[in-house]
């Protein structure tokens, strides 16, 4: 069952929210959709790539994604783009002038918001750009509302000639639910008319827009007073009525099911008079709102008395349990106890890098260097900020390991005079947003050396394809980017970039020593794939020989996770230093034969494995 | 049937806990159940944690399982059973994975594994079923069978016939790989045994 298989209209599918809005942007006869994947909305895409009759495309960041959607809707097509919550502050550029121009053919843009961020840099509420830009926002509260906005969007779009901002939130893209769809419309495009003063935005032309847009702005605030998005749902308590929209939709159902809410579907602008009548049926309003107090705000402002953020929680996902306690703190009352037994303190798990990932050299390495600083990037390569590497010094966004890098170059005091600076970045990021970060090294003599981690995918996302891999989002060979020649025309010097194999790290080491040395901008470019794609090829696993191993630990500083402590000592040297000991032991059925631990093991105690039974083509023993 | 039911599984990243959990959907969906199914977890690839929420019933609305509401808890890993032992409603079942996966952060020493972690499940008075499951898996011939040993394990504390669980399994292989249904069948059987003797309570 899923999204992109063709269905009879009105079978029920078990779709994610984000596999439900692929699906109604399909059957609403989109032509063009491109995305740059992002948790928590990648799959939009990827299910979109599966279906025959429309453009898709990855592109390699969210403003390029949207301008592709912009001219597929110049041209009367309906176009749809995609990114995650973070994406949109990148893509807002394109937002804020396309606002402006308005659309022609209905464009969507879905933006995922990581409400409570399970993987992402900050938490932040996209609907401030509704507001900011002077866009509709929709807000479903799950999968069939996903699905049946969607196709309210594009209606609206066309009606309003303006793009949508469908607002998604983690709860909503990967939640999945039953969703009854319907059937592909035949919908053709209208065709471009040359019109300059509407497309070509000098300020000339733009200034007799501007009032057109806040026009626009208070037709759609007269459609959400009616429009049937917006609505509420009567209950018996009167004590609290709920404002509320998204997810929290349901955990208020869930947690009050005697009391009236309004549900916001279409959000922004808000039907404050509606709101207002609302409000007269209800002892006291509370507004439940995930992240930031945005309709609490415009509610004080239009002088109705609510209650929000004063008792809910100001961060994370507003569910049943934090309303309880929310509705309890407005009423003066004794917080229930929980029925349960008391959560065990349980050791942390937190995401490691996978076994023989090409990361993992990189980081060993780094970790043995003293005197630098590491800005670092975002991807799996992340990561390296943990244990056992603890290897980063900063994490900011996507491409802002280049410019923080010239940043501490240039700003550094006398203490850190003698550190070497070092920026880490991937492959897609690099070109996401790091280039322009290299070219004003180069361009501004940065004393800086970029590692460039070229695994061929983009791949805290799962793998996705890019201009770096040579294939598209539908998997065929395309224009593969030559990184050395890319990072030359940047502006950096031939000789002092180098194309290495990350799993050799004597070689990495000293190419590391060596650049960092030089008082000039240097690349290392790592190319190995990531061992998730099918690039990668496995071989003989590796063992640990025991009476070998001496437990210097000097192969768990590499993080492979397929090398375990089977024993922990202490060891006095004749100096009196007490030194910690690890003794080991491989995964035989995990390690990949990488050869990475092999390396810093001066006793030669990890040594080839005799060929393990292997578990592909798999051999059952029947009984 | 009235009422939701909610069945929380919760493992390692990389264990096949999304998949059990979306197999257990499938389930409930054939039978024609309003179905809702979500994860929560950080980073949940690469060795993290994952739980997988799954709520059916004739309606319903939040896709999350509250603490303390939980009627069975699947456990593929000791220590995230006992991570989420609270999530069961008294009363509640949990069917554990003796079997460890001990993390980076316990093996260089920043952390310990617990002791026992279902004997200090059963000591906080939760009602545990516990057997080796990927043992078993291996037995079997094959590690990733342990998915369908811990729904084996599952499936006759379910408010509808273990066969429809069964059915929904090997639906799954069988249109995948085809060659894998024996296979399954045995391993849903075999931990089906593995936790014999007892039902969910109403
Ligand atoms: S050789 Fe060592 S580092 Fe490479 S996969 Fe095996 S255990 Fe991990
Ligand atoms: S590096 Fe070699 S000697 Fe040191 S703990 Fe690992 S296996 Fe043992």
């Amino acid at each position: 069952m899923s999204a992109s298989q063709p269905v009879p209209a009105a079978a029920r599918l078990f779709l994610s929210g984000n596999e439900a809005v692929a699906r109604a942007v399909w059957e609403a006869g989109t032509r063009v959709a491109a995305a740059y994947p992002g948790t928590p909305s990648t799959e939009i895409l990827e299910v979109l790539a599966k279906y025959p009759d429309l453009y898709t495309e990855w592109s390699i960041n969210e403003k390029v994604s949207l301008e592709v959607a912009l001219g597929a809707s110049m041209v009367g097509a309906r176009a749809f783009c995609a990114m995650k919550h973070v994406g949109l502050n990148v893509a807002s550029d394109a937002l804020m002038t396309m606002t402006v121009t308005g659309t022609e053919g209905g464009l969507v843009i879905a933006v995922a918001d990581d409400v409570g961020m399970s993987s992402s840099q900050n938490e932040q509420d996209s609907r401030y750009w509704g507001r900011f830009a002077h866009v509709p926002v929709l807000e479903p509260a799950d999968s069939q509302e996903a699905y049946a906005m969607t196709r309210a969007a594009f209606e609206l779009s066309e009606r309003f000639r303006t793009p949508v901002i469908l607002r998604l939130t983690t709860r909503i893209c990967h939640v999945k639910g039953v969703v009854v769809a319907g059937e592909r419309e035949a919908v053709e495009p209208g065709g471009f008319t040359k019109d300059p003063r509407r497309w070509v935005m000098v300020p000339g032309n733009a200034k007799p827009r501007l009032p057109l847009m806040f026009e626009r702005e208070a037709a759609v605030r007269a459609e959400a007073q009616t429009s049937p998005l917006n609505f509420v749902v009567d209950g018996s308590d009167r004590r609290i009525g709920f404002v509320t929209s998204g997810p929290a939709f349901m955990h208020v159902r869930e947690a009050f099911p005697d009391a009236p809410v309004f549900k916001l579907g279409l959000s922004c602008p808000p039907p404050l008079e509606s709101l207002r009548e609302f409000a007269a049926t209800v002892d006291s309003l509370l507004v439940v709102e995930e992240t930031e107090p945005l309709l609490e705000t415009e509610l004080k402002a239009a002088g109705i008395a609510c209650y929000g953020k004063d008792v809910l929680p100001r961060t994370g996902e507003l569910a049943p349990d934090a309303l309880h306690l929310g509705v309890a703190r407005l009423r003066g009352e004794a917080v229930p106890e929980p029925e349960h037994v008391v959560p065990q303190q349980v050791f942390p798990r937190p995401p490691t890098m996978c076994v023989a990932c090409p990361h993992l050299g990189v980081y060993y390495t780094l970790s043995q260097m003293r005197n630098v600083m590491i800005a670092g990037d975002i991807g799996c390569y992340t990561l390296g900020a943990g244990h056992p590497w603890n290897a980063l010094d900063s994490c900011i966004s996507m491409g802002a390991s280049m410019g923080t890098a010239l940043g501490m170059d240039k700003g550094r005091g006398k203490v850190d005079e003698n550190k070497k600076v070092v920026a880490v970045i991937g492959d897609s990021t690099f070109m996401h947003m790091g280039m322009q970060g290299l070219l004003d090294i180069t361009w501004n003599r940065g004393n800086v050396t970029v590692l460039l981690l070229d695994n061929r995918a983009v791949g805290m996302t799962g793998g996705q394809d890019n201009p770096g891999s040579g294939r598209d989002l539908h998997g065929e060979e395309t224009t593969r980017v030559d990184f050395a020649k890319l990072c030359e025309a940047l502006g950096v010097k031939k000789e002092r970039i180098r194309v290495l194999d990350p799993y050799q790290l004597p070689v990495l080491f000293k190419a590391l020593r060596e650049e960092t040395k030089i008082e000039e901008p240097s690349v290392i470019i790592t190319d190995r794939p990531c061992v998730l794609i099918d690039h990668y090829v496995p071989t003989k696993p590796y063992l640990v020989k025991e009476d070998r191993c001496t437990g210097c630990g000097n192969c768990v500083d590499v993080g492979c996770p397929a090398i375990h402590v089977t024993r922990r000592d202490k060891e006095v040297k004749a100096s009196g230093k007490e030194v910690d000991l690890s003794f080991v032991r491989i995964d035989t059925s995990a390690c990949t034969g990488c050869g990475l631990c092999v390396q810093p093991c001066a006793p030669e105690a990890i040594i080839h494995a005799e060929p393990v039974q292997t578990l592909q083509p798999v051999q059952f023993v029947r009984k | 049937m009235s009422k939701v039911t909610n069945i929380l599984v919760c493992g390692v990243g990389g264990q096949g806990v999304m998949t059990a959990t979306e197999i257990l959907a499938e389930a409930a969906i054939s039978l024609g159940f309003d179905v809702k199914k979500t994860e929560v977890a950080g980073m949940s690839q690469r060795g993290g944690v994952v739980t997988s929420h799954l709520r059916f019933g004739p309606e319903v609305l939040s896709p999350q399982i509250l603490a303390g509401d939980a009627d069975l808890l699947i456990g593929f890993e000791s220590a995230e059973a006992l991570r989420w032992g609270h999530m069961l409603r008294p009363g509640g079942v949990a069917l554990v994975n003796s079997g460890r996966i001990v993390p980076p952060v316990v093996n260089i020493g920043l952390f310990d594994y617990p002791d026992e972690p279902v004997a200090q499940m059963r000591a906080l008075g939760l009602r545990v079923h516990d057997f080796d499951a990927t043992a078993l898996a291996v037995q079997l011939g094959n590690i990733r069978l342990g998915n369908t040993v811990m729904l084996g394990a599952s499936s006759d504390w379910l408010p509808f016939p273990a066969e429809v669980l069964r059915d929904a399994v090997l639906a799954r292989f069988g249109s995948r790989k085809p060659q894998l249904v024996d296979a399954n069948r045995e391993a849903f059987a075999a931990g089906r045994q593995a936790v014999a003797g007892e039902t969910l309570a109403a």
